[in-house]
């Protein structure tokens, strides 16, 4: 080995405590994006998968019923490639030992075979026997919540007729990756389930004998799918049929692609301020590292070592930290990763398997981003140090002019003894150094806030969502639209306090070139208990005669503003198509909405006071009796109770977003420590001469420590709110780019957040002083003596 | 480019300036180190720079060396100019030709003696073997020992063995036993003479200390940044014969 690779090696080894927080900062931020990014390529590599091999349907269109030959016309359309017709029935299940209302889907699996298309995994138990009459396989999500086994039973009221059904197996299919109760915005597992059964026997008992309500088909290669939607519409339109649609608007998928891109936005948002914040502090951290190098460089020039080779020697040094802390961000990302993508596939996403990829580009992008972040912050100051003559580089640095600090200027300084003057005036000498210092610091700050930033975000959006906007205990849809008179019966029951009706009406809203698929929502105009929001988040009336839309519903899906006149297609009843104002906009985080005034939206369908469903305020300790109570009336179909998605919403997507918050919490603190610690050894290197020789004059340790901890305890307390600011730009950055129909972030930052970004910084600056002060009493007095200075 | 010294050559001037003059800026201080210098250095010298501090030594050594460059004047090496010579072609000079000893030794603190030698031979053209360098300054016993190990005439030692073990045209010393008490500092005086005189090696020694002038054969007496006098030694004493 060459004596100047054995150097690099020894000066590794000496230097080992600042190489590990060096690579700590690095792995930190290569950590991120391999665990983000790996995630992402998983999912999307096992949604394609499960799609293709389980045949998803390209188009989907539900009607109200077609007999069955209506399908060999469907068969016909041109780029139709394969067809499935089936039986499509919402139900109310009952679970023994489980009062809360649960909604069910129910749907047919042909009596013979598998089926052509949207084809089940089993994951336990088996599938239905051929002409089965009460057999069912159950949805993993549901039987997992209730623990559902092969064997049990349930009942399902079916058309108002009570079924009991036998549990057979447990399944996942690609049509309900993603499984929420429609109308509902979170997903709740234990209060939505979806089933299948045989055709027959779900026919008999929903009235379908011969027909279908329900058409899924593939497209042939080149198919134009606008095409085929328009041909299986204008078929389907005497039918009863609510529109045809692609994978685009099929609603687990659409949440799944939304989910996905909202992954992909976090998995660049987030690693790009990691590593971005990471290779900053690495350059600051290693060009001071080097700078210390300076009379070695010298020497090495003096021995006649060309400018590459001593840049060459440097620039491996820092590849080998480098390199070390990719490693280790790899190992750490590539487990995160898998840990990560087992939450996602375990609470919201049910695959049946998962395809775990760590692609070479992303491996590559990490070793190419550690390396340039590492060789950057060398380079300047290797070719600072190289192009010093040597003859100046051995000599002492010339005693840098200090002046009296500006606090003294002031007329302060009778208040400060030596110490802290040198202290004020070193910082006061060094403004590059210090505010680089400051910076790195609040960097680290700032990465924390953004760590544990969505936590206190989502808690706001629940509040928002759910204490101000949707602030009903429990949401009723009726098995059609209804007469206004049945809310007085409800309101008549037991345990309720209050009662609002509302019309929802599917319909697609265009505007120009754009379009969304959706419901408008018709609520009460004074609504105590449905409410749309303004700006401020205030609860305002929806005004009669036309639409308000949800924020980001009108400016980045229709690209409207209030007077635009709004094109509405409506998908129920006989389809009618109409022109509406838009009136205002409305906030909401969670989701998005078209609100009307129930009133103009039964004139805009040609109806008298006809309600779809309603919202119910109840009395705390009434709702098993009330439960029990709607159960028995048939027309009321699905039920959803706020309180209990809230809290199994906590239990899927929050818990995704918590264990990717822990994650970035604890790699934002090992960047924060990493670089605090490096700030304060490398002032310790950069001063340990001078403050040894204040102990030949007679200082304590203790006074040295404090013109050395002084600085950085001052540096460290200037950084924090520094910090806050940069906490609060990075969120900034994460909330433009985390828009989705999904939800929006809410730029909102809590106390803990605060108290958490101040409190690695401030713990690390302990850690790094106590480290600081065992070295404090190792310093070689006899040395400064001895040698030059 | 500086090529290596012809065998033939018959003129035995090594180093030749003319005129000498080096202004430093030091923070806001203009100091003029040397004020116009000329000398000329022969083949197998040993020869003393004499001054006290500031009179502009160590910077006609460090100009000398190829470290520094002159404000104005030229220097030649051989047949070859120094002064305008490009950076790569200094780095070249001071590979092939020219051993540094420095006051504070400035070895590699992470390399051990023998390391610290090699670092300099591995780049060298026909360099001693580390051990053989390290065995003329008689610490052939102490190879594998840090700087850290070893005493500061030991250190010194090493760095006059790193210096000479490349074979170089010229040994360039500065102070190299101002941070060693006497009797040390003999001992690394003694490794110079021998270099010197079992070498043939230029030997440029700069040091405030009259006392080891008597071992030179000439003594260049600098004061204030000019050549005081020149005086060669009709005798020259033994380095073990010397004390100060």
């Amino acid at each position: 080995m060459k004596a100047l690779d054995r150097k690099l090696f020894r000066d590794l080894w000496h230097l080992r405590g600042q190489v590990l927080a060096i690579a700590a900062v690095i792995m930190g931020g290569v950590a991120t994006m391999v665990m983000s990014l790996s995630t992402y390529d998983s999912l999307v590599t096992t949604r394609d998968r499960f799609y293709g091999e389980y045949r998803f349907a390209d188009v989907f269109e539900s009607l109200k019923r077609a007999p069955e030959p209506v399908a060999e016309r469907l068969a016909a359309i041109p780029g139709v490639e394969q067809l499935e017709t089936r039986v499509k029935a919402g139900v109310k299940l009952e679970v023994e030992g489980f009062s809360d209302p649960i909604t069910g889907q129910l749907l047919s699996l042909p009596d013979v075979g598998e089926a052509r298309l949207n084809r089940l995994h089993m994951k336990r138990g088996r599938t239905v026997q051929p002409w089965s009459t009460d057999e069912v396989v159950l949805s993993d999500t549901f039987a997992d919540a209730h623990g559902f086994q092969p064997g049990d039973r349930l009942a399902a009221i079916i058309n108002g007729k009570r079924k009991q059904l036998t549990v057979v197996g447990v399944a996942v299919s690609p049509e309900y990756v993603y499984q929420i109760a429609p109308g509902s915005m979170l997903p709740d597992l234990k209060r939505y389930g979806v089933l299948w059964m045989g055709r027959s026997a779900l026919a008999a008992a929903y009235d379908m004998e011969g027909a279908f309500n329900e058409v899924s088909l593939t497209l042939a290669r080149d198919a134009n799918e606008q095409d085929v939607i328009v041909g299986v519409d204008a078929v389907l339109a005497t039918y009863g049929g609510t529109g045809a649609y692609g994978r685009e608007d099929q609603f687990s998928n659409r949440f799944l692609s939304e989910e996905l891109k909202q992954l992909q936005t976090m998995a660049t948002v987030f690693p790009a301020i990691f590593l971005g914040v990471a290779a900053f502090l690495l350059n600051i951290v290693l060009s001071r590292l080097i700078a210390l190098q300076r009379d070695q460089i010298a020497i090495l020039k003096a021995f006649g070592y060309s400018y590459a080779a001593i840049g060459a020697h440097y620039v491996k040094l820092v590849l080998l930290m480098a390199v070390l802390g990719v490693a280790a961000g790899l190992a750490l990302g590539a487990w995160f990763g898998q840990g990560l993508s087992h939450v996602y596939t375990e609470t919201t996403f049910r695959f049946p398997y998962l395809d775990y990829q760590l692609r070479p580009g992303i491996v590559l992008i990490a070793f190419g981003v550690g390396a340039v972040a590492a060789v950057s912050g060398t380079l300047l100051s290797v070719v600072r140090a190289v192009r010093l003559p040597p003859a100046e580089g051995m000599r002492p640095d010339m005693p840098v002019i200090y002046r009296t600090s500006l606090v003294e200027r002031l007329g302060l300084q009778r208040w400060f003894a030596a110490p802290t003057r040198m202290v004020l005036r070193h910082i006061g000498r060094h403004p590059l150094k210090s505010m680089l210092t400051v910076l790195g610091i609040a960097c680290a700050c700032g990465l924390m806030m953004v760590g544990n930033y969505q936590k206190g975000a989502i808690d706001f959006m629940v509040d928002v969502q759910f204490r101000q906007a949707s602030r009903e205990d429990l949401g009723l849809t009726f098995i059609e639209p209804t007469s206004g008179r049945a809310l007085h019966e409800l309101a008549a029951l037991p345990g309720v306090d209050h009662v609002e009706g509302f019309r929802d009406v599917p319909a697609i809203l265009r505007f120009g070139q754009y379009r969304h698929r959706a419901a408008i929502f018709g609520i009460q105009p004074e609504g105590q208990l449905h409410r749309s929001l303004d700006r401020s988040l205030q609860p305002v009336a929806v005004p009669p005669g036309g639409v308000v839309l949800t924020d980001h519903l009108a400016n980045e899906i229709l690209h409207v503003k209030p007077g635009d006149l709004l094109t509405v297609e409506v998908l129920e009843g006989s389809r009618p198509v109409r022109q509406v104002p838009v009136l205002g906009i409305t906030k909401q985080y969670l989701g998005v909405s078209a609100y009307m005034q129930q009133d103009s939206l039964n004139a805009l369908m040609r109806e008298g006071g006809t309600v779809s469903g309603a919202y119910l305020a109840v009395q705390p300790g009434s709702e098993t009796e009330l439960y029990a109570r709607l159960h028995e009336r048939p027309r009321v179909l699905g039920m959803v109770a706020n309180q209990a998605a809230i809290q199994s919403f906590y239990a899927t997507i929050g818990e995704f977003i918590l264990f990717y918050n822990l994650v970035a919490t604890v790699l934002a603190g090992a960047i924060g420590f990493g670089v605090v610690y490096n700030s304060a050894r490398i002032s310790l290197s950069e001063r340990g001469r001078e403050l040894a020789s204040l102990r030949v004059l007679g200082f304590t340790r203790g006074e040295i420590a404090y013109i050395l901890l002084g600085e950085l305890a001052l540096l460290t307390l200037a950084a924090i709110p520094v910090g806050f600011v940069v906490g609060i730009g990075l969120v900034g950055i994460l909330v433009v780019a985390f828009q989705s129909e999904l939800y929006r972030l809410p730029l909102i930052l809590t106390p803990e957040n605060y108290a958490m970004g101040a409190s690695v910084v401030i713990v690390s600056a302990l850690l790094s002083g106590l480290l600081l002060w065992r070295r404090l009493g190792r310093l070689d007095l006899v040395a400064v003596l001895k040698t030059r200075e | 480019m500086i090529k290596p010294m012809p065998v033939d050559n018959t003129d035995p001037a090594v180093f030749v300036a003319r005129g000498l003059t080096k202004v430093y800026r030091m923070g806001e201080v203009e100091v003029q180190a040397l004020r116009g210098i000329d000398l000329t250095l022969n083949r197998g010298e040993l020869v003393v720079l004499l001054g006290p501090s500031g009179s502009g030594k160590s910077t006609l050594l460090n100009i000398l060396g190829g470290l520094d460059a002159p404000s104005g004047g030229e220097v030649y090496y051989l047949d070859h100019k120094l002064t305008g010579a490009s950076e790569a072609e200094l780095t070249r000079f001071r590979r092939e030709h020219v051993g540094f000893v420095f006051q504070f030794y400035n070895l590699i603190p992470s390399l051990t003696a023998r390391e610290n030698v090699a670092a300099v031979t591995e780049i060298a053209a026909s360099p001693m073997r580390p051990e053989d360098a390290l065995a003329l300054v008689g610490l052939g016993n102490r190879l594998d020992h840090f700087p850290a190990q070893l005493s500061g005439g030991e250190q010194q030692r090493v760095a006059i063995a790193r210096a000479v073990a490349k074979n170089p045209a010229v040994l360039l010393c500065d102070e190299p036993t101002g941070a060693l008490d006497s009797a040390t500092g003999v001992v690394v005086l003694e490794v110079l003479e021998k270099v010197n005189r079992e070498l043939g090696t230029l030997t440029v020694l700069i040091t405030h200390n009259a006392g080891i002038a008597d071992m030179a054969d000439r003594v260049i007496r600098l004061s204030d940044g000019r050549i005081a006098d020149i005086h060669a030694n009709a005798v020259k004493k033994r380095a073990s014969e010397l004390s100060w």
